[in-house]
């Protein structure tokens, strides 16, 4: 029997599987990622610019060795991208001179909470694995570059000088040769300033904003990545704006997957509408084709 | 463009006829049957003669030239023919194969839905035409791909391997795969009856109603998808082309472009290809085409109409006064006035207007295509490479081919006209 309790409970459901779109949105908007997860902090008062953590990166993901060495500082001379066309290097640290003082930024994967590159990828090889580093599947992978479309950062890049085995390249942040063996990642161990530090980002983010508030006038008010993008695993704190340190000021609070998560909802819907508009559509005229020459069809049929 | 005058085949016919009370031979069986399939009633050696004319011998060129730097491409990477820029990953392949390429191919639903599903039967003309243009164009939209792919062998893998389901990307492999499929069938008909096959063309013809309804909902949806994939990027894409209502925009649209393609391409096919076209199919395409640039010109009214909304609505006002903002202008005045165009050029019954409003209306959504993927995209980089002068060649070459294709299609299958054993069960 149809109580009324069951009539709202029905007339409710319905009108939730219309508005499907915006309840999936709303749930995406609390993470339920691993609590435990890594992260990094790099604390740019700290860092001198001595590229340790560029030469140990490079050894320990087994790059090609870089044009000039790790101790020449020409190269802050230029900004530097961790990726332009095929220069294989998986981070670069690059100096500004703000407010009278030298800083230095290191650049190189975010490992976002809720990656937009991970939601682009059609086959899903790239993934935020449970420990925290964003990961990619060579073995999935078709190089459709979705991934460098989506990516707010312009961290991933694809190997174009290769035709039979092209890859996406980024930081990984040692995630098979070194935290899967219990290790901190090669550029936190080399940096011998403490810049960059290794550990649970719930931690990092307590430890950050400890560092800010016990020297309030040493660091600006913000931690970069707490919030950008829906949260990022690399999280930065500095002494300068970082929008003069390049950083993208631009990103937002969301989680990029939630850009297209309102369109991917309205599959189930469109699939369901249509066949049943048009068939209506087509009964409907056919029907009345019949009733008006119905006869001219027949002996149509019998040609 | 035409391969040979018609009475010329026919003097062919007679004299390639065998000599009555003789059995013929495999081997002439065979001939025969690829004489008349393939090379249009002649010898294998007349057929190649009568190939080597100006224009083939310029498209030639063309595809030699990009058949080269295809297999450059395959042998020693993308960075050999295209930008290989990590910031702007796509060039001119997919913004032109795939983006553009994509709406216009349309056609195949558009017609199809007219005639099959709402019983037009004013378009039956065309719509073989129509499903055809579809159909290579989704085909050709998946060759760019294929060039595209960093791993094209691996293209399938989102059908069967792994799947990434929160990715719109995933969604347009699936139902441009899908849909490809489906166009193949929908023209079975077509290439059945060019076959002669009777039995088997009764079972496409069967399934033409259910193969148009799931059209439309794979277009509507990756069509759509194909805008959708840049609702990812709100920082890269220019806040006048970024908005929530890409998707629709880029559906209604594709509406359009698939309109104003038939429109152009038969004016196209009445030029060059009358010889493969019946009196039916000539006689009804002025009314036709009137027709069609009526449902034009309300299509492109919803779609400026949305389109401003969709800029008031994000706000987005305030970029007019930049380049940016007038390059939109630009667009936005060349997809403005032609529904004005079409409505004029109904309302005086002047078919040369309609057309010519089709094309530009067909440039007007090339435009807009190439500004969401390729030229607003990354609008705050300072200085960015748009594509390598290699990559247009390749284009050349593909479209080119594309051509050759439909032409070749078009001399021996029933498109522009009626087969005369299947008169009357074209549903």
């Amino acid at each position: 029997m149809v109580t009324r309790r069951n009539f709202l409970k029905i007339g409710g459901s319905l009108i939730a599987l219309s508005v499907a779109g915006s309840s999936i949105v709303k749930a995406s908007e609390d993470f339920e990622g691993n609590p435990d997860r890594f992260g990094m902090l790099s604390d740019m008062t700290r860092c001198i610019g001595c590229r340790r953590c560029e030469a140990a990166c490079n050894k320990s993901n087994k790059l090609p060795p870089p044009k000039t060495s790790f101790e020449d500082t020409s190269v802050f001379e230029k900004k530097r991208k961790p990726y332009v066309a095929d220069v294989q290097a998986y981070t670069a640290v690059n100096r500004y001179e703000v407010e009278g003082k030298t800083v230095f930024r290191k650049v190189q994967c975010m490992h976002c909470d809720e990656p937009a590159c991970a939601s682009a990828c059609p086959v899903g090889a790239l993934k935020k694995s449970p420990e925290g580093p964003v990961v990619w599947n060579d073995k999935v992978c078709i190089g459709c570059r979705y991934c460098i479309i989506a990516c707010p950062f312009y961290v991933p890049a694809f190997e174009y000088s290769s035709a039979f085995d092209p890859k996406i390249q980024k930081c990984f942040m040692c995630y098979q040769q070194r935290i899967a063996k219990g290790l901190v990642p090669a550029c936190a161990e080399a940096c011998p300033v403490e810049a960059i530090t290794f550990g649970k980002r719930s931690d990092l983010i307590k430890q950050a904003w400890l560092r800010i508030w016990d020297n309030p006038d040493k660091y600006i008010d913000h931690i970069y990545g707490e919030k950008e993008a829906g949260g990022t695993g690399w999280l930065y704190i500095s002494g300068v704006p970082f929008s003069k340190l390049d950083f993208q000021m631009d990103v937002g609070t969301t989680s990029y997957p939630k850009y297209t998560k309102d369109f991917l909802s309205m599959v189930n819907l469109t699939l369901v509408s249509w066949p049943a508009l048009l068939g209506g559509f087509y009964l409907a005229s056919h029907k009345s084709h019949t009733d008006q020459d119905g006869k001219s069809d027949e002996e149509g049929d019998k040609q | 463009m035409n391969e040979y005058p018609t009475e010329y085949v026919k003097k062919q016919y007679v004299e390639n006829e065998i000599t009555p009370g003789r059995e013929e031979t495999g081997a002439e069986i065979i001939s025969n049957w690829l004489s008349e399939k393939f090379f249009m009633g002649l010898t294998l050696r007349e057929y190649l003669k009568t190939l080597i004319t100006p224009l083939n011998f310029v498209a030639g060129i063309i595809v030699a030239v990009g058949m080269f730097l295809i297999f450059q491409r395959f042998l020693f990477g993308l960075e050999t023919v295209t930008e290989a820029s990590n910031e702007q990953p796509w060039g001119l392949f997919l913004s032109w194969g795939l983006f553009s390429g994509v709406p216009f191919s349309a056609s195949g639903f558009v017609i199809g839905t007219a005639v099959y599903i709402f019983g037009l039967k004013k378009y039956q003309p065309i719509v073989k035409n129509a499903i055809l243009l579809g159909f290579l164009g989704y085909l050709f939209a998946v060759i760019f791909l294929m060039i595209d792919l960093g791993r094209p062998w691996r293209i399938y893998y989102p059908m069967f391997i792994s799947f990434g389901t929160a990715s719109v990307m995933f969604l347009v492999a699936w139902h441009v795969a899908l849909y490809l499929s489906v166009q193949f069938l929908e023209f079975a008909p077509s290439t059945l009856a060019w076959l002669g096959w009777k039995n088997v063309r009764k079972i496409a013809v069967s399934m033409t109603l259910a193969l148009t309804i799931f059209g439309v909902m794979l277009s509507t949806l990756h069509q759509s998808a194909l805008s959708a994939m840049f609702l990812l990027a709100p920082g890269k894409l220019h806040p006048l082309w970024y908005t929530s209502y890409l998707p629709w925009l880029a559906f209604i649209s594709s509406i359009g472009g698939a309109l104003s393609l038939v429109i152009v391409v038969t004016k196209l096919t009445q030029v060059f290809m009358k010889n493969r076209a019946d009196s039916h199919y000539l006689s009804n395409l002025d009314d036709i085409t009137i027709s069609l640039g009526r449902a034009a010109a309300f299509v492109l009214f919803t779609y400026v109409g949305l389109r401003l909304i969709s800029v008031i609505h994000e706000g987005s006002w305030k970029y007019l006064n930049s380049p940016f903002g007038y390059w939109f202008l630009v667009e936005i005045l060349i997809l403005g006035i032609v529904p004005f165009l079409f409505l004029y050029g109904v309302q005086k019954k002047n078919v040369r207007l309609v057309q010519y409003s089709a094309a530009l209306t067909m440039l007007g959504i090339v435009m807009n295509r190439f500004n969401i993927s390729l030229i607003a995209f990354n609008w705050k980089l300072p200085d960015r490479g748009l594509f390598y002068w290699k990559e247009v060649l390749v284009v050349m070459a593909v479209v080119t081919i594309e051509i050759l294709v439909y032409r070749w299609v078009v001399n021996r299958m029933p498109v522009l006209r009626q087969h005369p054993d299947y008169i009357g069960d074209e549903h």
